[in-house]
């Protein structure tokens, strides 16, 4: 009985010494082969996006491909789901490994600044002269330029042509002709409008528009301004012209719902035209989002994904990023992007010269030259303000609490600690 | 080597062999639970007592702020709704379980043909990954298109259908019903498993005394399925208190936070909003409840096993 014991006791302690042993020697040779790479010449550098869409993901590779032949480089892409796009580079800037080339969504380049993650883009001789000024401010954090989109988007009214001939009904251009229009639209198993009323920042992004339009603001959310833009929902779905799911639903459900015929109208963005253009049945028109007055020119929020260079301690990796993404926002590649993806140029020059080319998507380009970006006015705390807003549209469109009520409370989200 | 004979050595160093061989034995175990339970545990512990955000990833950098982070969700003002919703989540379920569970074992121990089936066929709910049932769930019960409004209209017992997703009372109805259906597996399988334990003569001999099917309920099977009782919602609320899969799937915590539990706040404060040290302290109030339950389930079990 003692002697298996004790030669299996040894044993044992062998192969954990053996363990021991092993896991420093592993962690070790990772380190030696990620510094032997970064000490001789430039070959390759890593970019990270969120285009995992097929079309989409080539389109981009092919584009960082060719930006990074110009300067001599291999740009090897990662794309990773959107709503995994943060925790992966937290994950990333925790473990110092974060990719020579990122991609984020405009509203969370300030926070991830701030970190200090990032690099100021003018170290490497980049500026954003000639681009609209919705995007520098979205791209700017404390006076300096982090990050630069090629091409910039926003949302507009979409509508199905063929339904609002057949109901008689002019493409509406203010709240009320809005709300005509919806319930006129409005058929047993169809909805005349439909929005993403989720409880997420996508939420909120689609509310913008409205509240924007109408003179409310984010720094102060309880206004009258606010209440008639969120109230302007709760009638749409109170008179039973959009759908009570909206609570639920996200932007592609909402396109789901007019591509299948169950809703005329719909608030959407432009990376929705392919897919719109795949159906040769589907006639559908662009419109910028209903105004509440009419003669006033909507203020939608500005979309887009900028690029950025994030810290490296190699500074011939971050010359190279910097050249790539340099060469992602020039006038051309810019035009191409725009062609691709329904989006508007963000350098003005060019995207006056691509609404000239392109009349179909002319509402998307007028919008975005008075398009705000999410954080120009709260930079960081934004995400607060945010929230706040996309717990209020619930509240209201639920029957919870009154409008009023429901932006009150969203004041003290926003500015509570 | 293996048959050659031990020169008999003084007892001391062997007993102290011994001794060192169990302790090796505990090693493997003992280093998984402190490995992968009681690191992330302290991390957490101690992430609860930090002001740790989005910048702390790269800086490393997080100031210690005490019970800040407690003071801040325990006076939060959506905290009262969130144990409230937390509460009826958690007992709702655990009851419809537990009762559809018990019918369907007392069901199930009266033998019928294709009985054995049928109860394999129970457990599916089980076998299905959360995410793919709880979408379904979704799609059946949207109020405009679903089905479950479809058959309501169709029997005409409702005009425009209920807002199963869209109400902040039904929306909670459903994903406790949703979690019911979940749960009734894990309930029918211990209950029936502890009714077989029962021995069929005290039934026999009830019924030569005259008892009837709900006298013999009533004195024999209830009494000797207790303990097997307690095991089960103790466990089953130890599961559901800390159920996210199914209501971020079917409600997304939503509408107007109706359906937000501890688990789904905890979630929002650390992956959506980034604030992990508000995440974690709500994280280890989950904890802390879940423990209140193991240690009654400690004390069940043990009940079950002397009796």
């Amino acid at each position: 009985m003692t002697s298996p014991a004790r030669s299996s006791a040894r044993r044992i302690a062998a192969l954990l010494t053996g363990i021991l042993l092993l896991v420093p020697a592993a962690t070790g040779c990772g380190h030696n082969a990620g510094s032997g790479a970064a000490g001789g010449e430039v070959t390759a550098i890593t970019a990270l996006d969120y285009y995992t869409d097929e079309s989409e993901h080539t389109q981009w590779g092919d584009l960082l491909t060719a930006c990074g032949r110009t300067v001599g480089v291999r740009v090897e892409q990662t794309s990773v789901p959107g709503a995994s796009l943060i925790p992966k580079v937290l994950q990333q800037a925790s473990s110092r490994t974060l990719p020579d080339l990122l991609m984020l969504d405009n509203p969370d380049l300030q926070q991830i600044a701030r970190t200090g993650a990032l690099t100021p883009l003018d170290g490497y001789g980049i500026d954003a002269d000639g681009f609209a000024q919705g995007i520098v401010s979205a791209g700017t954090y404390q006076g300096r330029v982090y990050g630069l989109a090629p091409n910039v988007s926003t949302v507009a009214l979409i509508y199905n042509k063929d339904m609002l001939a057949e109901a008689g009904v002019a493409v509406p251009r203010t709240w009320d002709e809005l709300k005509a229009a919806a319930a006129a639209l409005t058929r047993p198993g169809r909805y005349g409008m439909a929005v993403d009323a989720n409880a997420t920042f996508e939420g909120t992004w689609q509310f913008l528009p409205f509240l924007w339009s109408n003179g409310g603001d984010e720094r102060q959310l309880d206004t009258p301004q606010a209440a008639q833009a969120l109230q302007l929902w709760v009638d749409l779905v109170k008179s039973g012209s959009m759908s009570k799911s909206v609570l639920n639903w996200t932007q592609a459900d909402v396109h789901d719902q007019f591509v299948a015929g169950r809703t005329a109208m719909m608030i959407n963005g432009p990376w929705r035209i392919p897919a719109l253009e795949k159906d040769a049945n589907l006639h559908w028109g662009v419109a910028p989002v209903p105004v509440p007055r009419l003669g006033q020119s909507p203020v939608t929020p500005l979309g887009g994904e900028v690029w950025a260079v994030p810290q490296n301690p190699s500074k011939a990796r971050q010359e190279k990023a910097a050249r790539v993404l340099s060469c992602l926002n020039s006038p051309s590649n810019m035009l191409t992007l725009a062609q691709e993806h329904h989006t508007v140029p963000s350098r003005t020059s060019v995207a006056a010269q691509h609404a000239e080319e392109n009349p179909s998507t002319a509402a998307f380009a007028r919008s975005v030259a008075a398009a705000r970006a999410r954080t120009s006015e709260l930079g960081t705390e934004w995400p607060k303000a945010a929230t706040g807003i996309y717990t209020a549209i619930q509240s209201a469109l639920t029957g919870e609490q009154t409008p009023e009520e429901a932006l009150s409370h969203a004041q003290q989200t926003a500015t509570g600690h | 080597m293996r048959s050659r004979p031990r020169p008999a050595t003084d007892p001391v160093p062997v007993r102290h062999g011994e001794r060192w061989a169990r302790w090796l034995f505990i090693a493997p175990a003992a280093a998984y639970l402190l490995l992968f339970f009681g690191y992330p545990v302290v991390e957490n512990v101690v992430m609860s007592f930090q002001r740790y955000t989005v910048t702390t990833f790269y800086t490393g950098d997080a100031p210690f702020v005490g019970l800040r982070n407690y003071a801040a969700i325990l006076s939060s003002s959506r905290f009262p709704r969130t144990l409230l919703t937390t509460a009826v989540f958690t007992v709702g379920s655990v009851l419809g379980q537990f009762a559809v569970g018990l019918a369907l074992a007392l069901f199930f121990r009266r033998r019928f043909p294709l009985g054995g089936v049928l109860r394999s066929l129970l457990l599916l709910p089980w076998l299905l990954p959360l995410v793919a049932s709880g979408t379904t769930w979704k799609w059946m019960l949207d109020p405009d298109t679903g089905v479950v409004n479809a058959v309501l209209r169709g029997l005409h017992l409702s005009s425009s259908g209920v807002p199963w997703l869209t109400g902040t009372s039904q929306a909670l109805l459903s994903v406790v019903l949703v979690n019911v259906w979940v749960g009734v597996p894990f309930n029918t399988a211990i209950l029936y498993g502890g009714l077989q334990d029962i021995p069929p003569h005290l039934y026999e001999a009830a019924k030569l005394d005259g008892a009837g099917s709900l006298a013999s309920f009533r004195h024999i099977t209830w009494p000797l399925l207790r303990p097997v009782v307690s095991v089960v919602l103790v466990l089953g609320a130890v599961y559901t208190v800390k159920v996210l899969d199914i209501i971020l799937v079917v409600t997304g915590g939503g509408p107007a936070d109706a359906t937000g539990t501890i688990a789904t706040q905890s979630y929002e404060l650390s992956f959506r909003q980034f604030d992990f040290g508000r995440g974690a302290a709500m994280g280890n109030l989950l904890i802390v409840l879940s423990l209140v339950f193991a240690v009654l389930y400690l004390r069940a079990d043990r009940r079950a096993r002397t009796v």
